[in-house]
């Protein structure tokens, strides 16, 4: 299996072979998360640091565990331990952390193309856990292990993601990467979030939501919130929820055997109703469950072996 | 002290010459254009399969002194002019103090004495602070020497104080130069709006942002029959704006930069935040408008928007990078190089819109022409000779540029400014 990148940036860069390499590593280490002993030597020796900006507890939990469970050494690094709150610049971080003698950074940050930024000048992988509005490319791949689980193929497969696609580095990441395997995707939400800039990357779409989730085989709700700087997108949840809100009468327009995900954290009541984040289409928890596995594989692929060619 | 130069090719837009010449200089005046000159006492500089021109002008630079000295200096800006064929540059007021009051205009004009290379043509600010809010002294500022007026960078919003501003100009012989961008539009932005904008994730500047604005300067120019300069234009519609307005005879004119003429926003995939400046780089289709807008004459200049930042500004994430890139050593080659020799803008037109149109433009009676009594402001150009850019070896205290590495045909050859060679390559 060649995998021939030295960073994982976006899912843009990667093809449609570079993704199923990925998810068949992930669906075959993911056998180990259910040992008693959850750990194999991979990576022994090697050292990773996990550099999140943008505070999210489930991303760096679940490379934590995955590298652990590869037997890596994984130090956590966030905006308020580091140096940045006494002014160091993003590219002094990295200079000190490179001179600790790393093999593996994997970063959040708030600004887009922080990651390609980063790799313009450090010698160590980069993983990007998700850049600005740009990407979140592990997230797109433990999606995609879900929906594969699931439906066994992406031929044809119509995926509704649905809110805020304009801020949404998942919806982008899940469009690339759906398109490249085949998928159908349809973007839904407010005009003024969702920019039909995307049909230029393969997305049909739609403002009516009972409309677009008609003969949906995955829905895919995204996290909507309201703060203030919004109100010139939309005016109220309240009105965003009549139009936008996953319930049980808009699912049953889509297929009988339709699936419900989430990127989480998940907005009850606002997004998606209670009773549909809960219900048995709901595979929310199993890609919570994929994320240690396909960032396992992204881990192995990248770090484990020695002589594996780099061409990029 | 005489100099004589012989048997070059002399391009003067404004008499509309193109044929070789002797030019004989007396001190600070051109004396004498003629053909087979001769005068013993003179220097004689051979310029034979070399262009002369008038001297070059770069009406919008940013020098950075005073208050940004780590950026760039009057002395290193106008070394960097020399270097780039330019004999005077026409600074903007965004230093720190901003130059709203005589005595900044003043300070710039006296460091300038000591340490410039090339003519420095202050350019003043419209309102107090450029905070939209007060007119400055605008005939103070013009006897202390202030050319024009702009609130580069801090867009003018208010449309009753640039109407006001419009008008009470009209007691100078002077130019309101509008950088044109609408605020709330273009809030966050830190590139082009368009399919790039949304692929790579960073919040788009549209299209309307500057357009706007574009309009609202030729509706007041309209209005009240005067002129406005309009900087740095960067869109297609904005073309049209200027194509219309120009059509009813509406007193506007328009720049664009070097960097809007070549580069386009697809180039931003890789976030080096060399490319990101204000306005931002648009899509190809607004490439090829602005270009055939130079060569028809819509757009009247080629301006630098010379805005120097340090690699430690410059080294960051994209969104917290400063806007602006620098041109005064690149804008020559890149044209002769990227438009003249492939035919998409005559080599004429290209010396008429950096010489002979800003002078115009900003008044300058005894400039952009080679004709006896005017400025001895030559520049000489050598068409064939080739250059790779090297940020390295800049003489501009900053390198913030796009272009290192680019191969070029075309260089600046010599620079004279006031009789006096400031440069030769
Ligand atoms: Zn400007
Ligand atoms: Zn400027």
């Amino acid at each position: 299996m060649a995998f021939n990148h030295k960073h994982l940036l976006g899912i843009q860069s990667l093809s449609a072979q570079d993704i199923r390499t990925i998810l068949d590593t992930a669906e075959s280490l993911s056998e180990i998360s259910s040992r008693e002993v959850k750990k194999v030597p991979i990576l022994r020796g090697k050292t990773i640091i996990n550099l999140f900006y943008e505070a999210s507890t489930r991303t760096r939990s679940s490379f934590e565990l995955a590298a652990k469970r590869l037997s890596a050494d994984i130090s956590n690094f966030s905006k308020a331990t580091s140096a940045v709150v006494k002014g160091e610049t993003l590219k002094d971080t990295i200079l000190n952390l490179e001179a600790m003698n790393i093999d593996a950074i994997i970063m959040r940050h708030a600004s887009s193309g922080s990651p390609h930024f980063v790799s313009s000048f450090c010698s160590s992988h980069v993983i990007n856990a998700g850049d600005g509005t740009h990407e979140h490319p592990t997230q797109a791949l433990l999606d995609a292990l879900t929906i594969q689980q699931e439906k066994q193929t992406f031929k044809d497969l119509k995926v509704v993601i649905v809110g805020d696609i304009l801020h949404s580095r998942v919806a982008r990441s899940d469009l690339y990467l759906l398109k490249k395997l085949g998928a159908k995707v349809v973007l839904v939400g407010p005009p003024s979030l969702v920019p039909p800039a995307f049909k230029k990357y393969g997305a049909q779409i739609d403002y009516n939501f009972d409309r677009a989730i008609e003969d949906a085989d995955v829905v895919m709700m995204l996290r909507i919130q309201l703060e203030r700087q919004k109100r010139i997108y939309f005016p109220s949840l309240s009105e965003y929820h009549e139009l936008f809100s996953l319930t049980p009468q808009r699912f049953s327009r889509a297929k009988h055997d339709a699936i419900i995900m989430h990127p989480g954290p998940i907005n009850r009541d606002v997004e998606i109703s209670t009773d549909m984040a809960d219900s048995a289409k709901s595979v929310i928890l199993k890609q919570v469950e994929n994320g240690i596995a396909v960032r396992m594989a992204v881990l192995y692929l990248l770090l484990g072996g020695k002589e594996r060619e780099i061409t990029d | 002290m005489k100099l004589l130069i012989k048997n070059g090719r002399v391009i003067d837009p404004a008499s509309g010459t193109d044929k070789t010449l002797d030019i004989l200089i007396d001190r600070k005046k051109i004396a004498a254009v003629g053909s087979k000159i001769n005068d013993k006492t003179a220097k004689v500089v051979d310029a034979a399969g070399k262009v002369v021109a008038p001297g070059f002008i770069d009406m919008h630079v940013h020098l950075r002194e005073p208050g940004y000295e780590h950026k760039e200096t009057i002395a290193t800006g106008t070394l960097a002019a020399a270097a780039g064929g330019f004999t005077s540059v026409a600074c903007m007021p965004n230093t720190s103090p901003i130059n709203d009051n005589p005595g900044v205009t003043h300070s710039i004009l006296t460091e300038a004495k000591r340490s410039a290379r090339v003519n420095v043509l202050p350019i003043a600010a419209i309102t107090r602070e450029s905070a939209g809010e007060e007119l400055t002294e605008m005939v103070n500022q013009a006897k202390a020497g202030a050319v024009a007026f702009s609130d580069d960078g801090r867009p003018l919003t208010n449309n009753q104080l640039m109407r006001r501003a419009m008008e009470y100009s009209q007691m100078l012989e002077t130019t309101i130069i509008d950088h044109c961008e609408t605020p709330d539009l273009s809030a966050g932005g830190v590139m082009h709006e368009g399919d790039y904008s949304y692929q790579f994730g960073l919040k788009g500047i549209p299209s309307s942002s500057e357009e706007v604005m574009v309009a609202r300067d030729i509706i007041l120019a309209e209005s009240t029959g005067v002129g406005i300069h309009l900087a740095h234009l960067s869109t297609r519609g904005s073309v049209e704006l200027v194509r219309r307005a120009k059509a009813k005879k509406i007193p506007v004119t328009a720049e664009v930069t070097p960097h809007h003429l070549l580069l386009d926003d697809s180039l931003l995939e890789h976030y080096d935040t060399n490319l990101k400046m204000k306005p931002p780089l648009r899509d190809k289709k607004d490439v090829q408008s602005l270009r055939k807008a130079a060569k028809e004459g819509v757009i009247d200049v080629i301006a630098t928007d010379h805005a120097p930042h340090t690699p430690d500004e410059k080294e960051v994430e994209f969104d917290q990078a400063p806007f602006g890139i620098i041109g005064l050593e690149t804008c020559v080659s890149l044209i002769l190089d990227r438009l003249v020799r492939e035919g998409i803008l005559p080599l004429s037109r290209f010396i008429e819109m950096i010489s002979s149109a800003p002078a115009r433009i900003l008044n300058l009676t005894d400039k952009g022409k080679i004709q006896p009594g005017a400025d001895a402001d030559l520049t000489l150009l050598d068409l064939n000779r080739e250059v790779i850019v090297d940020v390295f070896a800049f003489r501009s205290h900053s390198r913030n540029s796009p272009f290192h590495g680019w191969k070029l045909k075309g260089a600046p050859e010599m620079t004279i400014v006031g009789g006096k060679i400031v440069y030769h390559c």
